[in-house]
């Protein structure tokens, strides 16, 4: 199960050049900056755009080859573009039957109850687009796009065009779709949060092409990519629930290289979670200090090192026995306490976000 | 008040509206939709072409299509030839002038707003599985509404008050080309101003009626939110 895509496309200055293996399953994040090809690549993978040299098959079946080329409304696929791109003369129940519609009732797997439920939008569903908030519209979108029942979803920088409120809004209804539904997600974004929030496994796009792919945790541990010079570098963690602390209002999550204290969660113990630890939120010590108030105490070896995006500071990243973290020190640290490859230390994580 | 030759030509004249606007509207769609969505570079001589009746003397443009249609004119022989028999001095002759002559006002509108619904809410229509006529049928013609009723009152409204064309195609038969505007002409030609007076008259109160009409309701679609 995979989708394999590949693609040679010249627009004006342009080129998109980028031949890649996407598991056909879970959220596929197409990161990059803008003007890196992401949403040239999503117009590809939906035929929008036509790249005189392509091919593309999504679980086996083939979409585009040479002599072939099958046009968009021929794809059981779904798009949710950046901005609202409901129908204006039709209500939110109209937009959301035009795809229905449209899909051989022997094609249809999607629920029209179970939607409507799972992005809270019933009372939505008389009332026309212009009348409706852009988180609302947004809703309305997935929803259209998921009753066409789509073999591969394709999300276009679905949240960019909403303020911060309306993103926190619509992310739980992404995360329940993607535990719901099956089919594969292409997610392009330029956001780290909804990056380490959704993507099982992400590609990184520089000027047309893929600089690197990979899952998710792998890629945003690598420190020989853009992703680490960022202010909110980071990694991903998916650990187990453990326990729960009654007293303390703490829970304990357990992953490979060791465990996590993190405010009293709502999950039950055995449930599967993912939080992300920023770089900057890391510092290393020789010696296991009890002496702070510092809970989480990871022990890790390091890896290697690399410049960071300021010359006061050096990425590090290490290993807590298979899951990779990343600190950011200072230099002056580094030489004090002489941090090497190889070397053992201590992790003093300050803070985790739980992601989901 | 009117005689029955005057109340002639007004029928004559407005069943030429009705009869020129509804077939503009049906011929116009395509080439409006084409312009709207083609890069070709063909596409600005078209458009020049299509605004030419717009900026010519109707007498001009008359005595070109009495030139093409009538009985030694490419089009008119090729007509006889067939049987159809040429278009000059007939009916079906002053709806292909009035359509011409209408044309501007009616590809206009459309082109507008084929070109203002844009080509994202059709690439949506693409991923929900609409296939090309479909997309056509279902959003980019609802979404033209509002530039299909302009285009349609323009061209009415412009073909009621059509005289140059109709003139050099020989438009003075009663019953057959003889419009209002003719027949007033006529009525002053031959100093008989009261019936000019009461035909005109006719004319302005008939094209008040419909105008307002027409703002009425398009206040109400605005209202209602009938979309752009």
């Amino acid at each position: 199960m995979s989708i394999d895509a590949r693609f040679c496309l010249q627009r004006g200055e342009f080129h998109l050049d980028v031949d890649v293996t996407l598991p056909g399953e879970g959220v596929t994040a197409v990161f990059g900056a803008s003007g890196a090809g992401k949403s040239t690549l999503l117009r590809c993978v939906a035929g929008l755009e036509r790249a005189a040299q392509g091919v593309l098959s999504v679980n086996g079946e083939v979409w585009q080859r040479e002599g072939l080329f099958l046009p968009v409304h021929r794809r059981p696929l779904g798009v949710v573009f950046q901005e609202s791109s409901l129908f204006p003369h039709l209500t939110g129940a109209g937009n959301l039957r035009f795809g229905l519609q449209r899909t051989p009732i022997g094609e249809r797997c999607v629920d029209w109850d179970e939607v409507v439920q799972l992005l809270g939008i019933a009372p939505l569903l008389p009332r026309y687009p212009d009348s409706l908030s852009g988180g609302e519209r947004q809703r309305i979108a997935l929803a259209r796009a998921l009753l066409a029942s789509p073999q591969l979803l394709l999300l276009d920088e679905p949240l960019a065009a909403l303020d911060e409120a309306r993103k926190a809004e619509i992310l739980p209804f992404l995360e329940r779709l993607r535990t719901r539904f099956a089919m594969p997600m292409l997610y392009v974004t330029h956001s780290m949060r909804e990056v380490a929030r959704l993507a099982d496994y992400l590609v990184l796009l520089e000027g047309g092409r893929v600089r690197a792919q990979g899952p998710v945790q792998e890629m945003l541990s690598r420190l020989d990519l853009s992703l680490a010079a960022a202010d909110d570098a980071g990694v991903v963690i998916d650990a187990v629930v453990a326990e729960h602390d009654a007293q303390w209002h703490l829970s304990r999550l357990s992953f490979p290289g060791g465990s996590l204290w993190v405010s009293r969660c709502a999950e039950p113990p055995g449930e599967r979670l993912r939080c992300r630890v920023l770089a900057r939120d890391v510092s290393l010590t020789r010696e296991r200090n009890e002496q702070s108030s510092i809970v989480n105490l990871v022990a890790a070896e390091v890896v290697e090192l690399a410049p960071a995006a300021s010359p006061a500071h050096v990425m590090v990243r290490l290993d807590a026995q298979g899951t990779p973290l990343l600190a950011r020190i200072t230099r002056q640290s580094q030489a004090r306490i002489a941090v090497q490859p190889g070397e053992c230390f201590w992790l003093q994580i300050k803070s985790v976000a739980l992601l989901r | 008040m009117l005689s029955p030759d005057d109340l002639t030509a007004l029928w004559v004249t407005l069943k030429l509206a009705a009869v020129s606007t509804v077939l503009l509207i049906v011929l116009a769609t395509p080439l409006a939709w084409w312009l709207s969505q083609t890069r070709a570079r063909g596409r600005v001589l078209v458009e020049a072409v299509v605004t030419l009746p717009l900026v010519l003397p109707p007498t001009v443009l008359g005595f070109y299509l009495l030139l093409l249609l009538g009985p030694k004119g490419p089009v008119g022989a090729v007509l006889e030839d067939i049987g159809i028999g040429h278009l000059a001095f007939s009916f079906s002759g002053l709806v292909v002038g009035s359509m011409i002559y209408s044309l501007p006002f009616v590809v206009q509108p459309l082109q507008n707003a084929f070109a203002a619904t844009g080509t994202r809410l059709l690439e949506v229509a693409a991923t929900l599985r609409a296939s090309p006529l479909d997309r056509f049928l279902t959003v980019a013609l609802p979404l033209a509404r509002r530039g299909y009723f302009t285009a349609a009152v323009l061209a009415f409204a412009h073909t009621l008050g059509e005289f140059g064309v109709i003139i050099m195609l020989g438009g003075n038969i009663p019953g057959e080309t003889r419009v209002a505007s003719i027949a007033i002409y006529n009525h002053v030609e031959a100093l008989d101003y009261g019936s000019a007076h009461a035909l005109a008259l006719t004319l302005v109160v008939f094209s008040l009626v419909l105008l307002t009409l027409v703002y009425a309701l398009n206040r109400r679609g605005q209202s209602v939110g009938v979309p752009r």
